[in-house]
């Protein structure tokens, strides 16, 4: 349009005043800022509280495995023990389940019962932690103990090396337990990362696969996996990271107690949330809370590596989709 | 012919493998309802909306002060973190989308979205509880609204991003100023994906039972005062399922039901809202 017509014609309205505009936008931008800071926030509060027990104990903490309240001798070696073994066994169990699961959704299932199937995994995710440990402690942990914990030690318990970590008295309750419900709780974050990563593969890469011969499973294990390998670890991370922090679910199962003196999976043990949620509300202030807090500014830290890491696995596949 | 049946043969195994881990998958989801509904509908009555928790030993009782207490501190906690969450959401799709602000936050709020939730209650008593001195409703109001945050923020984002940009042109050229084109024309495009998200941010923090551990801790009678310690559903479910007592027991097993139907309830009424207004 001419500019100059524009100059003589009369003015219709006054221009709207942006002022609104400014305003707003300074609020979305503060809330915004807020959020960024709260990250910041958590791990300052948490370096502070914990402050009397790092000095007190140093980096021998995660060393010690010493947990004697009455004395204030405090080591997070079984909590941090605790929290890793049932998280590994929470992946070992989740990872191919979700990877069936994932290949069922996107390559087996019939069209109609896609979305179904679907949405029963995502509300399997939206039962709420503390139904797990419930149902898990009262009605899991018992049947556990009773039929498939003697099972497996009359089987893999009599394996050489890795026996030892089926052996031992079977009370249902314990670090294979937790490590078991955790998995039934991850299942459904993993499978539904990797049917998200599956289907983004170009479907070229896939019926090229099959143009030329190759079976359903081929075509998954040789093209789909290869092309969404960082999202899959993003996913699994992103899991891992759910385990990790999980609290209600494995303090039901776990069995606390600080003492440990088998590498038997039977046995029960204790994790870094679990202590938080059984002593953290009657400790007494000092050096007793704090060392629960140091405990969950371990627990903070690294999950936010696990995540950081799913992230940026997550963010590198969607950047290469462009491509 | 024999590489040839070996691989239909491995084929086959691993797709038998895969409809197994469906069938896994939904076993368990399936074996926890119907526990929960069975045990759940024995313990159902009407007194657990009439009477109070009841104290150890004790015949009867209800959940009356849980179920208020719960509804109070949820109800408080998504209204407190609902509209932050939704400004801090437009201001990542509509200001700040290529900013490099724009991209920390949502980095940030990506990681605060799967932290830990005992570490939010752990930061609320460090802020709130230990500086006021005692554990109070509103500190588990506080740690639920962080809970919500960054769902919202999400949620509110991405279905902003979904609106085509040419909506905001057409909105700009009639000469609305910033704030208008986003409150009149692409939060109301959003709409029904931004209220999914706030149902989902409540779905998730009815049934959160860590945060409330250090914050409004539990309460054994009746008080509706957010500066006491507050009754809530999870918190009594923690301590009643690990009581010895039967009596204790029967009346988790009816809170966990309330709890699930209420948390599977919302997530489906969230499904079927969105993909109704979808269809439009």
């Amino acid at each position: 349009m001419n500019s100059r017509q524009a100059d003589t014609a009369p003015p219709i309205r006054k221009p709207v005043s942006q002022v609104g505009a400014k305003v707003f936008g300074g609020i979305s931008m503060l809330f915004a800022v807020l959020a960024l800071m709260l990250l910041a926030g958590i791990i300052l509060a948490l370096t502070v509280e914990s402050w009397p027990s790092i000095k007190a104990f140093g980096p021998g903490f995660i060393f010690s495995s010493e947990w004697n309240p009455p004395a204030e001798r405090f080591g997070a070696l079984i909590p941090i023990y605790g929290t890793i073994v049932s998280s590994i066994i929470a992946l070992v169990i989740a990872v191919p389940v979700s990877f069936g699961i994932a290949l069922f959704l996107t390559e087996l299932s019939p069209l109609w019962l896609r979305r179904p199937l679907g949405t029963a995994v995502e509300l399997l995710a939206a039962v709420p932690s503390i139904v797990f440990g419930m149902w898990g402690l009262l009605v899991f942990a018992p049947i556990f103990g009773e039929y498939i914990q003697p099972a497996l030690a009359a089987t893999l318990g009599q394996l050489p090396f890795i026996g030892v970590l089926f052996s031992g008295p079977t009370m249902g309750i314990g670090l294979l337990c937790a490590g078991i419900i955790l998995a039934v709780m991850i299942i459904p974050y993993i499978a539904s990362v990797m049917r998200d990563v599956f289907e983004v593969t170009p479907a070229m890469l896939k019926e090229s696969g099959y143009g030329l011969g190759c079976t359903t499973w081929e075509v998954m294990w040789r093209i789909v996996l290869p092309y969404t390998k960082n999202g899959v670890v993003g996913g699994i991370m992103l899991g891992l990271g759910r385990a990790l922090g999980e609290t209600m679910a494995v303090t039901f199962v776990i069995g606390n107690t600080n003492f440990l003196s088998t590498a038997s999976l039977f046995a029960p043990g204790n994790s870094i949330t679990s202590a938080l949620a059984n002593e953290f509300a009657e400790a007494e202030r000092g050096l007793h809370t704090s060392a629960l807090m140091e405990l969950g500014l371990i627990l903070f830290v690294i999950t936010l590596i696990v995540l950081i890491l799913s992230k940026l696995l997550l963010l590198r596949l969607s950047a290469n989709e462009g491509r | 012919m024999e590489l040839l049946a070996r691989r239909k043969l491995t084929n086959q195994v691993a797709l038998t493998l895969s409809l197994a881990a469906m069938a896994f998958g939904l076993f368990w989801l399936a074996w926890i309802l119907v526990t929960v509904l069975q045990l759940g509908i024995d313990g159902l009555s009407l007194s657990l909306f009439t009477e109070m928790t009841p104290p150890p030993g004790a015949e009867n009782g209800g959940l009356l002060n849980a179920i208020v207490g719960s509804l109070i501190l949820v109800g408080l906690g998504t209204a407190v973190g609902t509209p932050i969450g939704i400004m801090a959401g437009i201001y990542l799709a509509e200001y700040g989308r290529y900013t490099w602000l724009g991209r920390v936050t949502r980095f940030v709020n990506d990681l605060l979205l799967s932290a830990p939730s005992i570490v939010i209650g752990l930061f609320v008593y460090a802020v709130v509880v230990a500086t006021t001195g005692k554990f109070s409703g509103w500190s588990g109001v506080i740690a639920l609204a962080l809970l919500v945050l960054p769902i919202v923020i999400r949620t509110t984002e991405n279905m902003l991003m979904l609106v085509p940009g040419p909506l905001r042109e057409a909105a700009f050229a009639l000469g609305a100023p910033k704030h208008i084109v986003i409150y009149k024309v692409t939060l109301r495009a959003a709409r029904s994906g931004v209220v999914t998200g706030v149902l989902l941010a409540v779905a998730r923090i009815a049934g959160e039972t860590a945060p409330l551990l250090f914050t409004a801790l539990s309460n054994q009678f009746w008080s509706v005062d957010l500066n006491e310690p507050m009754a809530n559903l999870p918190v009594t479910i923690f301590k009643f399922a690990m009581s010895p007592f039967e009596d204790w027991q029967r009346l988790a097993w009816a809170g966990v039901l309330l709890i699930t139907l209420g948390v599977l309830g919302l997530n489906v009424i969230a499904r079927v809202l969105f993909r109704a207004e979808k269809l439009h």
